[in-house]
């Protein structure tokens, strides 16, 4: 087996603005643009950003809850293999990129169809962040649960109740809960209910879209510790998308830091929080509220809101509230670049000078 | 058993107290205790925090506070009292049995609010320029007339005396005098009303009662009409008369928004809220609520459905206003970090119970209650490495809450008296406390 087990290649996703008479498309709205990402097995990625950044867009687009405008997805494929196809799309030979893309329909998450398909879903799970609304309020806790169990045809009708049963047991719900529906339960039940459904088809990969932000704090530390213990036993990945700084921190291995559709920074959790490198991640880090009034730190306030995704600014996107913005920042897009050995990538013109 | 209030409301410098506060919720399902006999105080110049999970009743106590309590709800017992100006300094007044009419004087004039969802607080067909001047126009028109009314006079002695326009000039003067002396007729008639009414609060006698009542009806009755200018404040011509005022408000109104640093106001004033981000749109709440420089600003969670960099932003705002523009800051929250950072004194509340009454500093360095410590442990701090501690169990539900202690069924330290009584505040060091069978008072409890 090998090591990654999620691979995205420079994905996008654009929404359509329609306008005029006829509807026609006269603009996009860049909700992701341009991602690589890779996940190793059973580790936690944390993808935090502002609201609109795209980071839910792209853990939507990852689970092909919304198909992809441009991009490959490569969910558990043999990383040789998927060098080799990524070498001929990039090729200079149209015979050779032609070969690539028919290669890769059937590894590409986001062109499969059918059964291929399906037996993937299997091994993608997702735990949404409001359990109010992601629970059918008509749907009795046992079919919740079993539903997954259910539509992939995975036990016999028979075994169903017991794997049931199972399941809520390790999210620490009991027998007596099966009978009920979700509104009589409180929030914390709710999304324990809400993992047990992800975790029914013994999923390898799960995106957490912010599970945690619609919870008391006393209620947000036990889910997020239900969700490390569940991590360690049952070797599962996670995509953790959130914009709760100190839960990424407690909760992930790496982190990667969207702004208005990119990637601007990734790295080890520990590296990123002890030495922030891109401007913006500083920026997120230094807001963040310390429960403790004794220490006193400065604190980069940024000025103005996030650009408007329909026309984001030129060069780097962050230039326009960036403090040490050049001429540079304005008219070249920085690629995302080694840092260190660690594993770090930023996104900065300048971020070896500041 | 006898109330027992924090430190006594007539403590100097007291700005509003609440005591032994219940407010009921007459739901279809049950009553929802939501408060169960809440005290606190809010000093002059502090800004006091409010802590606690959703449905602790932290923000049903400010809403008690404001007299905005929504149906099903009722306050059902106990005193809110506010302690404004001199005159009222040394006793207070008791707000629970006022008129709806006196309660509106001081909304957004003295005591103002920052409602969470600024989406939501807003009017989506109102204007920002409509909505901020709004508080302008209930409560500051008698002084805009003035204003008004001198430069009306500067700009008519700077015309020639043939000028034609001078008597027009003259008419409009007159119909603004008029109006004015139609508020300044209600001033008058109100501040004898309540004046009387605040002399006859402590009397619970059948005849102070009955001219309680009398006199709360005339209250509710009397209404600032234009005086001699109410027909002309109808009639589509002649009420071009009130422009200069209107020109005073948008002038106000610009101020106010580029002094919260908002790039461009005049051009922001003509927008409609769903024009605005989030961070605008919270900033144009902020700018409602100090319109007319209140003494008490309450903050009701005005950043959790913010980004971080805009929390950051809007917190700097608040904390940049405390120090120039207003005495008090209320700040309900229910991030402790933000406690941290904001706060000089924090309340914790657990179910509709104060649990836990301290400055900040003391409250994150000894916490007594076991609430309060189980709270501080479930938060991720910058430096976790260990797993994170948790409380038990989920909120109670308030329909039928817990005997005795309402944290019982949670608490780690539980002891067997904590579930028939419900534990006295007591003053466990100075100016820190708690409630809770841990610490039984020492003399220091009953004032």
């Amino acid at each position: 087996m090998s090591r990654t087990l999620v691979d995205v290649r420079s994905l996008k996703k654009y929404y359509p603005v329609t306008g005029g008479v006829f509807r026609r498309r006269i603009a996009d709205v860049r909700a992701v643009d341009g991602v690589d990402l890779s996940l190793d097995r059973g580790e936690c990625l944390g993808l935090v950003g502002e609201s609109g950044c795209g980071k839910t867009t792209l853990g939507k687009t990852i689970l092909r809850l919304h198909t992809a405008t441009d991009g490959r997805i490569y969910f558990g494929q043999d990383p040789a293999q998927v060098e080799s196809v990524e070498a001929m799309l990039r090729s200079t030979d149209p015979a050779e990129r032609t070969r690539g893309r028919t290669l890769s329909r059937t590894m590409d998450l986001n062109r499969m169809k059918g059964r291929a398909l399906l037996a993937l879903r299997q091994k993608i799970q997702v735990v949404f962040q409001d359990p109010t609304n992601s629970l059918d309020p008509r749907m009795l806790v046992k079919n919740i649960v079993a539903e997954p169990l259910t539509a992939q045809k995975l036990v016999s009708a028979r075994e169903v109740e017991s794997r049931v049963l199972e399941l809520l047991g390790i999210v620490g719900l009991t027998s007596d809960h099966l009978m009920r529906y979700p509104h009589e339960f409180s929030g914390g039940q709710r999304q324990r209910i809400a993992i047990a459904r992800a975790l029914a088809t013994s999923p390898e990969f799960i995106l957490m879209d912010e599970p945690t932000s619609a919870l008391d704090v006393s209620v947000q530390a036990q889910i997020l510790n239900l969700l490390k213990k569940l991590q360690a036993e049952f070797h599962l990945t996670y995509l953790f998308v959130t914009h709760h700084l100190l839960v990424v921190k407690y909760i992930s291995n790496r982190i990667a830091v969207m702004y208005l559709g990119k990637i601007v920074e990734l790295g080890p959790t520990a590296d990123i929080f002890a030495r922030p490198l891109h401007p913006y991640t500083r920026a997120l880090l230094s807001a963040i509220p310390v429960p403790d009034p004794d220490t006193k730190r400065e604190k980069i306030i940024l000025s103005g809101d996030v650009p408007n995704p329909i026309n984001p600014p030129a060069g780097c996107r962050f230039h326009p509230r960036c403090r040490h913005a050049r001429e540079i920042c304005r008219t070249m897009e920085p690629p995302l670049e080694k840092a260190d050995s660690g594993g770090r990538t930023v996104a900065c013109h300048r971020w070896r000078e500041i | 058993m006898e109330p027992l209030v924090e430190p006594k409301p007539t403590t100097a410098g007291t700005l509003a107290a609440t005591q032994d506060l219940f407010t009921n919720f007459y739901t279809f399902e049950g009553v929802v205790r939501a408060l169960n006999g809440v005290s606190v105080v809010i000093r002059h110049g502090e800004t006091y925090g409010l802590v606690g999970e959703s449905g602790c009743g932290k923000s049903v106590t400010v809403r008690s506070l404001m007299r905005i309590v929504q149906a099903p709800g009722r306050i059902d017992s106990g005193k809110i009292l506010l302690f404004l100006n001199e005159a009222n300094r040394t006793r207070g007044i008791e707000i629970v049995d006022r008129t709806e009419a006196y309660m509106e004087s001081i909304r957004g004039c003295d005591i103002s609010m920052i409602f969470q969802e600024p989406g939501a607080a807003l009017n989506p067909v109102m204007s920002v320029l409509d909505q901020v001047g709004e508080s302008y126009r209930f409560h500051r028109m008698q002084q805009m007339i003035d204003e008004t009314l001198a430069r009306l006079q500067e700009s008519r002695s700077a015309m020639r005396p043939a000028d034609p326009r001078r008597a027009l000039r003259r008419l409009q003067a007159a119909l603004l005098r008029a109006e004015r002396a139609g508020y300044a007729r209600y001033a008058a008639r109100v501040a004898r009303i309540d004046n009387e009414l605040y002399q006859l609060e402590d009397r619970q006698d059948e005849k102070a009662r009955d001219r309680k009542r009398s006199l709360n009806h005339a209250r509710d009755r009397t209404w600032p009409h234009g005086g001699g200018a109410s027909v002309a404040r109808r009639v589509p011509i002649l009420r071009r008369y009130r422009r200069p005022l209107d020109a005073i408000i948008r002038g106000h109104v610009v101020e106010l928004l580029r002094s919260l640093g908002i790039p461009n106001p005049e051009n922001v004033v003509q927008r409609y809220p769903h024009e605005l981000s989030g961070g605008m749109q919270q900033r144009i709440v902020i700018a409602m609520a100090l319109a007319c420089h209140p003494t008490l600003l309450v903050a009701d969670e005005p950043t959790s459905n913010l980004d971080v960099t805009i929390q950051a932003q809007i917190v700097e705002l608040i904390k940049e206003l405390k120090r120039t523009s207003i005495s008090s800051v209320l700040f309900i929250t229910h991030d402790l970090g933000l406690v941290a950072e904001v706060c000089d004194r924090v309340t914790v509340m657990y179910a509709g119970d104060v649990s836990e009454t301290a400055s900040v500093r003391e409250l994150f360095r000894e916490p007594l209650h076991p609430y309060t410590v189980g709270l501080l442990a479930s938060v991720p701090k910058a430096e976790q490495q260990e797993e994170l501690s948790m409380i038990p169990g989920a909120v109670p539900n308030l329909i039928r809450p817990p005997q005795g202690c309402r944290f019982h069924p949670r608490c780690p330290k539980r002891m067997e008296i904590c579930e028939r009584e419900k534990p006295a505040t007591v003053e466990h060091e100075p100016g820190h406390w708690v409630a809770c069978h841990l610490y039984p008072g020492n003399g220091r409890s009953a004032q």
